[in-house]
């Protein structure tokens, strides 16, 4: 899974689709996520980041986590192409 | 380098909450590094805000409607001329365009130039022509039907399922989502702009926007696409912002290569969730909200009288993506005496 490449990211977590106009804001864990996406980091990489770095159990973390995956590709911010 | 003097009549002052593009085209021009322009703004009503906005017009004068027909328009600016010396007129109405396309041997005698579509241009792109336009360009448009009669509607409703856009020849767009909607848009419609009343199947998705220029060869001088982020209950734009599409810029170039358009245009498309983009209309002018393409590096204004003039123009190739227009209300404070000079002797 990857974040397109025109994706604009600032420092306080506001995103910016270029292509759609679209613009979000993301909370601070969201854009840790989302800058080690573009990083080019896989989702698996990220996910035992997260664990190790908050308290939190597996299966909430999976839970939230893959919700917040979702909602990226909903938003029509992965590459497609890429995914794989 | 020294400006190039240059006086330039322009309509469509009405800055007002269903904006004309007359006050960005003209803000456009006075931004202009190559030309010094002094500005004969037009107006067809008394309270158009852009008779009033400080540094906005340097010369008033009112003009009759286009319904007044060509001679009263002529004379009207014969008179203008005679004492303003226009270079370029600027028309940004709809419903005044085929007035001023039809004067353009007229307008050129009097030493006025204009950029405009041309009569074939303009006609084929109507809302009501649209389907067959899509199909002669191969570009996906909605389908369409022109309704001269309530009767029409039962005829309409085995054709489209609803919801329905009900449109007016030149301005006016509702969504139906019932039979007596549909017949109360039409009503309505109807009586302000007259017939036909367009019916269009609805297309779900996105809209977005494209204001380009043409050169009457082929060639795109310049494009910039937006999106409109908050768009008011008579569907105008109150913000934006520029997007970096290449799916647009490239229909954008096709139309305008296929066409040969002339001037100014805006496209409104929809962008479905399958990344497919229908052309819901064209524009055969300049849009209110251009001035965003100005600050996003296109000074299209500026380029369609350097191309009114004959003169050359370089292809604008880039623009700044994430450039964002807000509109605003402002109320000015004006002296009555130059609402009266308005009003009583029609310049000022």
């Amino acid at each position: 899974m990857r974040l397109k490449k025109n994706i604009a990211i600032s420092e306080s977590g506001f995103v910016f689709d270029p292509n759609s106009g679209e613009s979000f804001s993301l909370n601070r864990i969201g854009l840790e996520i989302v800058e080690m996406l573009k990083q080019g980091k896989t989702e698996k990489e990220i996910q035992p980041r997260l664990l190790e770095k908050y308290d939190i159990d597996s299966t909430s973390l999976d839970k939230y986590y893959y919700d917040f995956l979702a909602m990226l590709k909903h938003y029509q911010l992965i590459d497609e192409n890429e995914e794989n | 380098m020294k400006k190039i003097k240059v006086t330039v009549a322009v309509t469509g002052l009405n800055n007002t909450d269903n904006p004309g593009p007359g006050v960005p085209v003209i803000r456009a021009l006075r931004d202009s590094e190559f030309f010094d322009v002094r500005i004969i703004g037009l107006a067809y009503e008394n309270l158009e805000p852009g008779i009033y906005m400080p540094g906005i017009a340097d010369r008033i004068y009112m003009i009759p409607y286009p319904s007044d027909g060509v001679e009263a328009l002529l004379e009207r600016l014969a008179y203008i001329n005679s004492r303003e010396k226009i270079n370029v007129l600027i028309p940004n109405f709809d419903a005044e365009l085929y007035t001023f396309m039809k004067s353009g041997r007229q307008l050129d005698a009097m030493g006025i130039k204009t950029f405009l579509p041309g009569l074939a241009g303009y006609e084929e792109r109507h809302k009501a022509n649209l389907p067959a336009f899509g199909k002669k360009y191969d570009l996906l448009v909605p389908d369409s039907v022109e309704l001269l009669s309530v009767g029409d509607i039962g005829r309409l409703i085995e054709k489209f399922s609803f919801p329905m856009v009900v449109k007016g020849k030149f301005y006016d767009a509702y969504i139906a989502r019932n039979k007596e909607q549909l017949a109360s848009f039409y009503s309505r419609i109807a009586a302000k702009w007259g017939l036909p009343v367009i019916v269009q199947e609805f297309v779900s998705g996105t809209e977005v926007n494209v204001v380009a220029l043409g050169d009457g060869l082929g060639n795109t001088v310049g494009a910039v696409p937006i999106k409109k982020q908050y768009i008011t209950d008579k569907g105008k734009a109150w913000g934006g912002i520029t997007l970096d599409d290449k799916n647009m810029l490239d229909l954008t170039h096709k139309i305008i290569t296929e066409t040969k358009w002339r001037g100014g245009m805006e496209l409104e498309l929809i962008r479905t969730s399958a990344n497919d983009y229908y052309l819901i209309e064209i524009n055969p002018r300049i849009p209110a909200w251009v001035y965003l393409a100005v600050g996003a590096g296109q000074n299209l204004p500026e380029a369609l009288v350097k191309l009114a003039l004959g003169l050359e123009v370089r292809p604008f190739t880039t623009y700044e993506v994430g450039k964002m227009f807000v509109r605003y209300s402002y109320d000015l404070i004006v002296d009555i005496d130059k609402y009266e000079r308005i009003s009583t002797k029609g310049e000022n």
